[in-house]
Protein backbone atom coordinates (compact mmCIF):
# COMPACT_ATOMS: atom_id res chain seq x y z
CA UNK A 1 0.00 0.00 0.00
CA UNK A 2 2.79 2.18 0.66
CA UNK A 3 4.34 2.31 -2.69
CA UNK A 4 0.39 2.60 -4.07
CA UNK A 5 0.14 6.16 -1.96
CA UNK A 6 3.37 7.57 -3.06
CA UNK A 7 2.54 6.62 -6.64
CA UNK A 8 -0.55 8.66 -6.13
CA UNK A 9 0.44 11.43 -4.16
CA UNK A 10 3.14 11.85 -6.85
CA UNK A 11 1.36 11.86 -10.02
CA UNK A 12 -1.10 14.51 -8.11
CA UNK A 13 1.35 16.53 -6.96
CA UNK A 14 3.22 16.83 -10.39
CA UNK A 15 0.04 17.49 -12.06
CA UNK A 16 -0.54 20.31 -9.50
CA UNK A 17 2.71 21.65 -9.74
CA UNK A 18 2.62 21.23 -13.97
CA UNK A 19 -0.94 23.81 -13.32
CA UNK A 20 0.77 25.95 -11.34
CA UNK A 21 4.17 26.57 -13.68
CA UNK A 22 1.41 27.00 -16.79
CA UNK A 23 0.01 29.50 -14.56
CA UNK A 24 3.16 31.52 -13.99
CA UNK A 25 4.48 31.03 -17.23
CA UNK A 26 1.16 32.67 -19.34
CA UNK A 27 -0.53 34.42 -16.28
CA UNK A 28 -1.16 37.77 -17.98
CA UNK A 29 -0.26 39.95 -14.89
CA UNK A 30 2.48 40.30 -12.37
CA UNK A 31 -0.20 39.19 -9.88
CA UNK A 32 -1.38 36.39 -11.60
CA UNK A 33 2.36 35.03 -11.21
CA UNK A 34 2.71 35.84 -7.82
CA UNK A 35 -0.40 34.04 -6.74
CA UNK A 36 0.60 31.15 -8.23
CA UNK A 37 4.06 30.73 -7.35
CA UNK A 38 2.47 30.97 -4.07
CA UNK A 39 0.71 28.11 -4.64
CA UNK A 40 3.68 25.95 -6.21
CA UNK A 41 5.17 26.51 -2.72
CA UNK A 42 2.28 25.18 -1.29
CA UNK A 43 2.63 21.91 -3.49
CA UNK A 44 6.04 21.87 -2.69
CA UNK A 45 5.62 22.03 1.09
CA UNK A 46 2.97 19.17 0.37
CA UNK A 47 5.73 16.74 -1.32
CA UNK A 48 7.79 17.17 1.39
CA UNK A 49 5.22 16.36 3.78
CA UNK A 50 4.66 13.36 2.04
CA UNK A 51 8.07 12.22 2.36
CA UNK A 52 7.66 12.47 6.27
CA UNK A 53 5.16 11.15 6.42
CA UNK A 54 5.55 8.02 4.70
CA UNK A 55 9.42 7.58 5.50
CA UNK A 56 9.16 8.59 9.04
CA UNK A 57 11.33 10.91 10.02
CA UNK A 58 10.82 14.94 11.11
CA UNK A 59 13.72 16.34 8.77
CA UNK A 60 11.69 18.68 6.29
CA UNK A 61 9.41 20.10 9.01
CA UNK A 62 12.25 23.36 9.85
CA UNK A 63 11.96 23.05 5.93
CA UNK A 64 7.92 23.13 5.49
CA UNK A 65 8.02 26.08 7.94
CA UNK A 66 10.73 28.14 6.10
CA UNK A 67 8.57 27.49 3.26
CA UNK A 68 5.72 29.27 4.51
CA UNK A 69 7.41 32.04 5.82
CA UNK A 70 9.41 32.70 2.39
CA UNK A 71 5.73 32.33 0.25
CA UNK A 72 4.36 34.97 3.07
CA UNK A 73 7.29 37.52 2.71
CA UNK A 74 7.31 36.91 -1.38
CA UNK A 75 3.77 37.74 -1.77
CA UNK A 76 3.69 40.63 0.81
CA UNK A 77 6.36 42.12 -0.87
CA UNK A 78 5.48 41.64 -4.59
CA UNK A 79 1.64 42.93 -3.31
CA UNK A 80 3.46 46.21 -1.73
CA UNK A 81 5.69 46.50 -5.34
CA UNK A 82 2.83 46.45 -7.35
CA UNK A 83 0.90 49.12 -5.31
CA UNK A 84 3.26 51.46 -5.53
CA UNK A 85 3.20 51.17 -9.45
CA UNK A 86 -0.45 52.08 -9.48
CA UNK A 87 -2.10 54.27 -12.14
CA UNK A 88 1.54 53.39 -14.74
CA UNK A 89 0.11 50.54 -16.17
CA UNK A 90 -3.10 48.89 -15.62
CA UNK A 91 -3.12 45.69 -17.95
CA UNK A 92 -5.23 42.89 -16.46
CA UNK B 1 4.09 2.64 6.80
CA UNK B 2 4.16 -0.43 8.52
CA UNK B 3 4.44 -3.58 6.65
CA UNK B 4 2.14 -6.31 6.86
CA UNK B 5 -0.03 -4.02 9.03
CA UNK B 6 -2.99 -5.23 11.06
CA UNK B 7 -5.70 -4.33 13.62
CA UNK B 8 -4.81 -0.61 15.27
CA UNK B 9 -1.86 -0.11 12.38
CA UNK B 10 -4.03 -1.04 9.74
CA UNK B 11 -6.55 1.66 10.95
CA UNK B 12 -3.62 4.14 10.99
CA UNK B 13 -2.06 3.30 7.90
CA UNK B 14 -5.40 3.54 5.91
CA UNK B 15 -6.39 6.96 7.26
CA UNK B 16 -3.09 8.16 6.73
CA UNK B 17 -3.49 7.47 2.86
CA UNK B 18 -6.25 8.86 2.94
CA UNK B 19 -5.57 12.20 4.37
CA UNK B 20 -2.25 12.11 1.55
CA UNK B 21 -4.32 11.38 -1.32
CA UNK B 22 -6.94 14.11 0.16
CA UNK B 23 -4.81 16.84 0.65
CA UNK B 24 -2.89 16.08 -2.58
CA UNK B 25 -6.04 16.76 -4.43
CA UNK B 26 -6.69 20.29 -2.59
CA UNK B 27 -3.04 21.02 -4.44
CA UNK B 28 -4.34 19.86 -7.83
CA UNK B 29 -7.82 21.57 -6.95
CA UNK B 30 -5.75 24.75 -6.60
CA UNK B 31 -3.82 24.02 -10.18
CA UNK B 32 -6.90 23.38 -12.18
CA UNK B 33 -9.01 26.62 -10.13
CA UNK B 34 -5.24 28.72 -11.23
CA UNK B 35 -6.19 27.67 -14.84
CA UNK B 36 -9.64 27.52 -15.29
CA UNK B 37 -10.88 30.80 -13.43
CA UNK B 38 -11.14 34.40 -15.01
CA UNK B 39 -9.62 36.92 -12.91
CA UNK B 40 -7.23 37.17 -10.09
CA UNK B 41 -9.79 37.34 -7.09
CA UNK B 42 -11.61 34.29 -7.87
CA UNK B 43 -8.17 32.57 -8.28
CA UNK B 44 -7.02 33.61 -5.38
CA UNK B 45 -10.03 32.07 -3.85
CA UNK B 46 -8.54 28.20 -5.40
CA UNK B 47 -5.20 28.91 -4.17
CA UNK B 48 -5.69 29.41 -0.79
CA UNK B 49 -7.05 25.25 -0.25
CA UNK B 50 -3.44 23.40 -0.33
CA UNK B 51 -2.10 26.70 1.98
CA UNK B 52 -4.82 25.11 4.87
CA UNK B 53 -6.70 22.46 4.55
CA UNK B 54 -3.96 20.72 2.32
CA UNK B 55 -1.30 21.57 4.91
CA UNK B 56 -3.42 20.19 7.93
CA UNK B 57 -3.94 17.03 6.32
CA UNK B 58 -0.12 16.29 5.03
CA UNK B 59 0.57 17.68 8.85
CA UNK B 60 -2.02 14.99 10.24
CA UNK B 61 -0.79 12.66 8.33
CA UNK B 62 2.79 12.62 9.59
CA UNK B 63 1.46 12.75 13.24
CA UNK B 64 -0.01 9.47 12.46
CA UNK B 65 2.69 7.74 11.19
CA UNK B 66 5.29 9.10 13.86
CA UNK B 67 3.18 7.35 16.68
CA UNK B 68 4.23 9.84 19.27
CA UNK B 69 2.31 12.48 21.20
CA UNK B 70 5.27 15.52 21.47
CA UNK B 71 5.55 15.48 17.73
CA UNK B 72 1.50 17.29 17.60
CA UNK B 73 2.17 20.49 19.22
CA UNK B 74 4.79 21.48 16.67
CA UNK B 75 2.81 20.20 14.05
CA UNK B 76 0.54 22.59 15.30
CA UNK B 77 2.54 25.22 16.05
CA UNK B 78 3.84 24.63 12.14
CA UNK B 79 -0.51 24.65 11.06
CA UNK B 80 -1.09 27.65 13.61
CA UNK B 81 1.50 29.61 11.68
CA UNK B 82 0.59 29.38 8.00
CA UNK B 83 -3.21 30.05 9.27
CA UNK B 84 -1.96 33.47 10.06
CA UNK B 85 0.11 34.47 7.38
CA UNK B 86 -2.34 33.01 4.76
CA UNK B 87 -5.16 35.94 5.09
CA UNK B 88 -2.38 38.70 5.80
CA UNK B 89 -0.65 37.84 2.52
CA UNK B 90 -3.98 37.46 0.68
CA UNK B 91 -5.12 40.47 2.16
CA UNK B 92 -2.24 42.49 0.37
CA UNK B 93 -2.37 40.55 -3.16
CA UNK B 94 -6.35 41.00 -3.21
CA UNK B 95 -5.75 45.02 -1.85
CA UNK B 96 -3.32 45.72 -4.69
CA UNK B 97 -4.97 43.85 -7.39
CA UNK B 98 -8.13 45.96 -6.44
CA UNK B 99 -6.18 49.10 -6.59
CA UNK B 100 -4.35 48.11 -9.68
CA UNK B 101 -7.12 47.49 -11.34
CA UNK B 102 -6.55 43.97 -11.72
CA UNK B 103 -9.92 41.55 -12.58
CA UNK B 104 -13.37 41.91 -14.63
CA UNK B 105 -15.19 44.56 -12.47
CA UNK B 106 -18.15 44.12 -14.36
CA UNK B 107 -18.21 40.97 -12.90
CA UNK B 108 -18.91 41.81 -9.47
CA UNK B 109 -22.55 41.18 -8.09
CA UNK B 110 -21.19 44.38 -5.07
CA UNK B 111 -18.68 46.63 -4.77
CA UNK B 112 -18.40 48.17 -1.63
CA UNK B 113 -15.25 49.24 -1.72
CA UNK B 114 -14.99 51.45 -4.78
CA UNK B 115 -17.16 54.26 -2.58
CA UNK B 116 -14.62 54.40 0.37
CA UNK B 117 -11.54 54.62 -1.69
CA UNK B 118 -13.38 57.16 -4.21
CA UNK B 119 -13.91 59.39 -0.93
CA UNK B 120 -10.51 58.54 0.47
CA UNK B 121 -9.35 59.40 -3.21
CA UNK B 122 -11.00 63.01 -2.89
CA UNK B 123 -9.34 63.49 0.63
CA UNK B 124 -12.31 64.87 1.49
CA UNK B 125 -11.83 62.75 5.17
CA UNK B 126 -9.26 60.48 5.80
CA UNK B 127 -10.95 57.11 4.77
CA UNK B 128 -9.12 53.72 6.01
CA UNK B 129 -6.06 53.20 3.86
CA UNK B 130 -7.35 49.84 2.37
Amino acid sequence: MKEAVLVVTAVILSLAAAGAIVRIAIGPSLLDRVLASDVLLAILGAALAVDMAMNRHLNNLMLLVAIAVIGFIGSVTFARFVADRRGESNDS
Amino acid sequence: MTPDATGLDMVIDVTTAVFLVVGALMSLGAAVGLLRFPDLMSRMHAATKPQVLGLFLMLAAIGLQMRTWWVWPILVVAWIFQLLTAPVSAHMVGRSAYRTKHGHREKLTKDELEAVVQRAAAGQEPGPDR
